[in-house]
């Protein structure tokens, strides 16, 4: 029987040789992932559930990140991260990145990526909506809750049901001006936050293979705010590429059978979309940015794990060099890996960090920072009646902080060109 | 477990999400020391703008201010309820403020999987739009082994989605108590 590349991997990780959509199976985990806001509950039910001097399933596939609340004096927030420390002693956990430490990455999502954590054909779960991401790796992918983490830590397995899967195909190339970014909030427009929930959404097409894996990693990232249950590309070289860079482990490559059957597909022509914006306060609001151009906006913000990666900076420095934002516009690196790159990386001729801070970008550690509002200290979080342009993923009420705010979600690109005139605008107003 | 849940009703619209169940702000307290578990009952749904919720009316709080428990024992929901980050934060707020059913509906997939697994609220489904129906504080009742919910204040009864697959964990309690059942703990 044929199947999907969401049903291959998933049968390979319960051990058979097919698995049919609908049904409830138990798979071993390759990793698991946590960090500083659910790793403390769910070690605190592992002990519970487990015993006291209960030990992990496999400290190798545990994978700890703080990234949420880093930069903060909240005493709670702080003893989290001291709560995962203690963990990782305990449990001898070789892949924990403490904060404070050279090791220190930053927002999880990304840094499993560069650390060589993603690898075609395997199964992650993660304390995390956005877990999703990875799938970009022609992996599995999914958020799960403390409790469905906690019985990982002790056996290594969970259930979950396989899931239908949507198509997503965008055929024609990629004008310099459209991004991943854009491509998602076309899709997300379309279908609604509920439009995929408990299904997978496969993306597809000669535009899709045509970004890099950074890019990639946008629009699997956003599956989650379709309510989608993971998002995946199939591995191809510039994937492979990737992957071994950063690791040597071996890896099984699979992709969609030619008659696998699908909940429904999508098929877009990328050459004639155009810049779009989430409008608050759903991701789904969407809206050309041409059709609300010219609305005032208080704030830009570039970061998170949608948009904070090394080639989002490099679009926002295309937009920016050689201007001045009109607003304050913050910066954060994913990651400190990000965040040196922005030193290495140029972009006609200067690094990227003089670019951001010549055009009076305020740069920030690296971390989840104000994407989800965070502690009232957080670095770039919103205040009083704000509009954000952001790149990140969510714009739900009071999301970035400010109850009273709204978030316009938006590309590296739109973000930036916004950034220039303290209205939404669209970015070929800038291009060069 | 019991077979009976009854209570009022909490009405809320569409797409609420975690954000709005328990603000980010609020994710740093302990989930078992006592009284900090209090917080999490005293900030559930929070995050709702006033206006949308306690409705028709709006503007009724879950959870009152300068209180840790609601009033409230049913949440009565539209479309894609928990939608958002995966937090087990949020049901289990909704359970420390006492809700003990949520009648949906629709769910996001993590919130839909840490309700069941966690054993912390039931989250049915209707066909029904009940949202629109039931007023906040109606006397509502329901039937667990005959999957029906009735509005005691309206006189009427709704058939409840079967729960399926899930209906044996929600019975054990939860994951950990349905793995022992099952031996698939060692």
């Amino acid at each position: 029987m044929a199947q999907t590349i969401t049903q291959k991997i998933l049968a390979r990780a319960a051990n058979r040789e097919f698995v049919k959509t609908g049904e409830s199976v138990w798979l071993n985990v390759d990793i698991l992932l946590t960090h500083d806001v659910c790793g403390p509950p769910t070690f605190d039910i592992f002990r519970e559930k487990f015993g006291p001097d209960a030990k992990v399933w496999n400290p190798e596939k545990v994978v700890v990140l703080p990234d949420h609340y880093i930069f903060t004096e909240n005493e709670h927030a702080k003893r989290n991260i001291d709560l995962l420390r203690k963990f990782a002693a305990e449990q001898n956990l070789p892949n924990y990145y403490d904060v404070g430490s050279e090791r220190y990455k930053g927002v999880c999502h990304v840094a499993l990526a560069e650390e060589g954590y993603n690898i075609p054909g395997t199964v992650l779960f993660g304390t995390d909506s956005h877990t999703c991401t990875s799938g970009a790796f022609g992996m599995f992918g999914t958020g799960i809750g403390n409790t469905d983490a906690a019985f990982i830590l002790g056996t290594g397995k969970l259930w979950e049901k396989v899931p239908e899967s949507m198509k997503f195909v965008f055929n024609g190339e990629m004008p310099d001006y459209l991004t991943a970014k854009d491509l998602i909030l076309q899709i997300l427009g379309d279908i609604g936050t509920d439009g995929a929930t408990y299904r997978a959404m496969e993306f597809d097409g000669q535009a899709v293979y045509s970004l890099p894996v950074e890019e990639r990693m946008t629009l699997t990232n956003m599956a989650i705010e379709a309510g989608g249950m993971n998002g995946i590309i199939a591995a191809d070289s510039v994937t492979e590429a990737y992957v071994r860079e950063r690791t040597d482990k071996p890896y099984e490559v699979f992709t969609s059978d030619p008659d696998a059957v699908y909940h429904s597909v999508y098929r877009y022509d990328a050459s004639k979309l155009e810049p779009v914006v989430a409008m608050p306060h759903s991701p789904d609001n969407r809206a050309t940015v041409r059709s609300v151009k010219g609305t005032r906006i208080t704030k830009s913000y570039i970061g998170s794990c949608t948009g904070g990666k090394l080639s989002d900076f490099v679009m926002a420095a295309r937009i920016l060099k050689g201007s001045t934002v009109a607003i304050p516009t913050s910066i954060v690196p994913a990651t400190s890996e990000v965040d040196a790159s922005l030193d290495t990386e140029h972009y006609d001729g200067q690094p990227i960090r003089r670019i951001l801070q010549d055009a009076g970008c305020i740069i920030g550690p690296p971390s989840c920072a104000a994407c989800l509002g965070g502690p009232q200290d957080t670095f770039g979080r919103s205040e009083d009646d704000d509009l954000v342009v952001s790149t990140t993923n969510r714009n739900f009420p009071g999301r970035m902080g400010s109850k009273r705010a709204g978030v316009c979600l938006a590309s590296p690109l739109t973000a930036a060109a916004s950034a220039l005139t303290g209205e939404l605008t669209d970015p070929r107003e800038f291009m060069r | 477990m019991e077979s009976i849940i009854e209570g009022r009703a909490y009405v809320l619209g569409k797409n609420i999400d975690t954000d709005q169940i328990i603000p980010a702000e609020h994710l740093v307290y302990s989930l078992s020391d006592p009284e900090e578990v209090k917080l999490y009952g005293k900030y559930a749904l929070s995050g709702v703008p006033p206006a949308e919720g306690g409705l028709p009316e709006g503007d009724i709080p879950f959870v009152e201010e300068g209180r840790f428990e609601s009033d409230y024992a049913i949440i009565v929901a539209g479309p894609n309820f928990g939608c958002g980050s995966s937090r087990e934060h949020a049901p289990f707020a909704l359970q420390t403020a006492g809700a003990k059913a949520i009648v949906a509906e629709s769910y996001a997939r993590i919130f839909y999987r840490n309700c069941v697994d966690g054993g912390f609220v039931i989250p049915y489904e209707t066909a029904e739009q009940l949202n629109r129906t039931v007023k906040t504080g109606d006397e509502l009742r329901i039937d667990i082994d005959r999957n029906t919910i009735t509005n005691r204040t309206r006189m009427t009864t709704y058939e409840l989605k079967p729960l399926g697959d899930v209906f044996d964990i929600v019975k054990a309690g939860g994951i950990f108590a349905y793995a022992r059942q099952e031996n698939l703990m060692a």
